[in-house]
């Protein structure tokens, strides 16, 4: 799962599994706070650029990580969003918190 | 001698039960999507009934069994073009339903829950019923037709 992972300057990178469901998504959440509060993360960037299924534990995870770092004026990004995860994304709500990026 | 191809008269079941663990959301999805598979649908419409699937498998193994496992039962059923879902567990049950439906409702906001999966069933699919009972499990059904608009159409709409 470490490969999945990126640090650049404040920023840690995400690589999303190819199904983010509540199975996959317990393990993601947890190293990605074990990054956040290690390396003193201000911005989560998400890649959706291999996932094919998203569900709302994914939401769960990006909601959950938003919490974490908003305090401190950090962003949530997301890159590479299919059109499926665009609408998940927006009846969620979480256009008003994220930035979605191509 | 003109033959009369009648679609609705296509029945056909198939019943699984599954242990209520996390691995095996990914399985339910799977089978879901390869009991539609004959209907042709498209990318959009296989999409919706993964995650209506997924959602309502997760609350099973989440809310109704809370972690600790136990069985659910799928049945999918297809009739004509109509696909219809029964997801049903024997865990805890929900006292109020109509309050547990509400989007962003959720009991277990300490797990990272939003609250948005029945919403998600409701959008993705033609229809959804919940029945439950405290004590005594829930039950999911849904359904959803595929192939409503022109293939033709369709396809262009992924694009
Ligand atoms: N099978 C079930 N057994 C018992 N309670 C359930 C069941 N399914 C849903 N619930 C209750 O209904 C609430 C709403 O469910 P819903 O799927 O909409 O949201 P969630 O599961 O809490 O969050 P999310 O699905 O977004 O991760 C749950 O929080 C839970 O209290
Ligand atoms: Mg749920």
């Amino acid at each position: 799962m470490e490969e999945n992972f990126a640090v650049i300057e404040n920023y840690l990178m995400v690589k999303m599994p190819s199904e983010v469901d509540h199975h996959e998504s317990m393990a993601l959440s947890k190293k990605a706070d074990e990054y956040i509060l290690g390396n003193r993360i201000k911005n989560v960037v998400f890649d959706f650029e291999d996932t094919k299924f998203m569900d709302s534990a994914g939401i769960g995870v990006i909601i959950g990580r938003y919490k974490k770092i908003e305090c401190f004026g950090g962003k949530v990004i997301a890159v590479n969003c299919s059109r499926q995860i665009k609408r998940i994304l927006d009846m969620s709500g979480l256009y008003k918190y994220i930035e979605v990026m191509e | 001698m003109e033959t009369v191809k009648k679609e609705k008269s296509v029945i056909n079941t198939i019943v699984i039960k599954f242990d209520a663990i996390s691995q095996n959301e990914s399985f339910a999805r799977i089978a879901v999507s390869a009991f539609a598979g004959v209907l042709n649908p498209t990318v959009e419409e296989i999409s919706d009934i993964k995650t209506a699937v997924s959602e309502a498998v997760t609350n099973c193994i989440i809310h109704g069994y809370e972690n600790c496992g136990g069985v659910i039962t799928m049945e999918l059923m297809m009739e004509g073009n109509t696909i219809h879902i029964m997801i049903q567990d024997e865990g805890v049950g929900i006292a109020n339903v109509m309050q547990a439906m509400e989007p962003l409702y959720t009991s277990k906001p300490e797990l990272e829950r939003s609250g948005m999966g029945f919403s998600f069933m409701e959008a993705f699919m033609d229809d959804l019923h919940v029945f439950s009972e405290p004590g005594e499990g829930t039950v999911v059904r849904m359904s959803k037709s595929i192939g409503m608009l022109p293939r033709m159409v369709r396809d262009m709409d992924e694009v």
